[in-house]
């Protein structure tokens, strides 16, 4: 599992936890996101998320 | 060569104008001024840091260098702009220097607001608003035993729960009667301060501080009520003033902010305004998400396809782990009432107009997974 950082805002997405208030339940894989999601916190889309290292 | 886009700043606003501009248009030039060193770094990461263990030094997400590069930028650091001669379309440095521009955007943030305090030690408080202040800031607390902050609003909740997840005493001042006054109604506000309670935070509501004085140890903070408190080091977090002296000075229309249209751009034609030091229809926003919004209809603007700014309903995460809370505060002067329904670990309170229609909310605890649903029901901010 591997964790993902908004280059914009510093909002975490953590593989193991997920996002409920997404719809993305622990465990969603960052390829399993669709292209057309976007930061919950500032909007920006998927191709401005960094995998940062756990 | 034609002349740059000018932008002033190297903050949020300016280098997500210039990351959206640059989708759009690979080819123009581009120049950016800071009077700080222009590294990047997500501003909303500094209220979390030290919950992150993350070091002023590795907020920094780029270099100023890697920045132009993928920018394709030039970008002028630790240079300060000393005015805007709006007829020759140039800027003025302090060297006197002047640098055309084609557009000029002015993204250059805001001020923290201070009160007026007595005592000796009044000029020491900190506040942070930029990674600058974060690092003198987080430099100081290596022997500090207890921090004071000053204001319970959002930005002072944040680092007042990051101080306390690092067993440092920490201590919140606000007049008002509960913490997020302007964004919770009093019953979430009541459980808000019971989650921030059990971190260990003390509040010191109803009062404000009248007085810091210098002390062997630390500083004596004397408050309007006649408590007295003491703290190793006192951050003041009460709030933004939009930076206009230099778009006064230019003979650009200011109200709180530099009033742009919804267009973004200024009462003078070429010149645009955004972020915290903008009032954008009327609106400051000093929040991320409005941020991203201003930038991407600016920069369709400035690579020729004028886009007006709309904003939907922009719900605000508060980032607080002892109490998670999402506010989406109603529109300014909005008239209606707050509905609030306790639930197991949480409460959801509800902002409804006389129809009974969904204005605003606010959501703690577990009541936080529905904030996009409810987002969703809230008509758009900018239509």
């Amino acid at each position: 599992m591997k964790t993902y950082q908004c280059v914009v805002c510093g909002w975490i997405y953590d593989e193991a936890k997920g996002c409920p208030e997404e719809g993305l339940a622990p465990g969603t894989r960052w390829e399993d996101i669709p292209d057309d999601w976007n930061c919950p916190s500032c909007g920006v889309g998927k191709g401005d998320f960094e995998m940062v290292a756990v | 060569m034609s002349a740059p886009i000018v932008i002033l700043g190297t903050g949020l606003a300016a280098y997500t104008l210039a990351r959206e501009w640059r989708k759009l248009d690979s080819s123009s030039p581009l120049l950016l001024v800071t009077r700080d060193g222009g590294g990047f770094y997500a501003k909303p990461t500094l209220s979390n840091a030290l919950a992150n263990n993350k070091t002023p030094a590795q907020l920094q997400i780029k270099s100023v260098e890697q920045m132009a590069a993928e920018l394709k930028a030039e970008i002028r650091t630790h240079c300060a702009v000393t005015g805007i001669d709006a007829q020759r379309r140039q800027i003025i440095l302090a060297n006197d220097d002047r640098l055309a521009y084609d557009r000029l955007v002015i993204a250059c943030g805001a001020d923290p607001f201070r009160p007026p305090m007595e005592g000796d030690g009044a000029g020491e408080v900190q506040s942070i608003n930029d990674l600058d202040d974060y690092s003198r800031f987080h430099a100081g607390l290596e022997n500090a035993k207890s921090v004071a902050v000053i204001g319970a609003g959002l930005i002072g909740c944040e680092f007042a729960n990051d101080l306390a997840t690092r067993q440092i005493n920490t201590s919140l001042i606000d007049p008002a009667p509960w913490p997020l006054s302007r964004l919770l109604p009093e019953a979430a506000g009541e459980q808000f301060t019971a989650g921030l309670q059990a971190t260990g935070i003390k509040f010191c509501l109803g009062t404000s501080v009248k007085g810091v004085h210098k002390t062997a140890a630390g500083y004596r903070l004397e408050l309007a009520d006649g408590r007295q408190l003491s703290a190793d080091r006192i951050l003041s977090a009460i709030g933004l003033r939009p930076r206009t002296a230099l778009a006064q000075a230019a003979g650009i229309a200011r109200q709180r902010g530099i009033v742009a249209n919804r267009l973004l751009e200024t009462s003078i034609p070429g010149i645009y305004a955004m972020g915290d030091c903008a009032e954008i229809a009327g609106l400051i926003l000093p929040y991320v998400l409005p941020i991203m919004h201003q930038a991407r209809a600016l920069a369709r603007t400035l690579a020729g396809t004028p886009t007006t700014l709309g904003y939907p309903a922009m719900p605000v995460v508060v980032k607080t782990p002892a109490c998670p809370t999402v506010v989406c505060p109603p529109a300014p002067g909005t008239e209606g009432t707050w509905q609030c329904l306790s639930v197991t670990g949480g409460l959801e309170a509800r902002f409804l107009g006389q129809a009974g229609d969904l204005l605003g909310f606010a959501l703690l605890g577990s009541t936080t997974v529905q904030s996009k649903a409810l987002a969703a029901q809230i008509p758009a901010l900018l239509a």
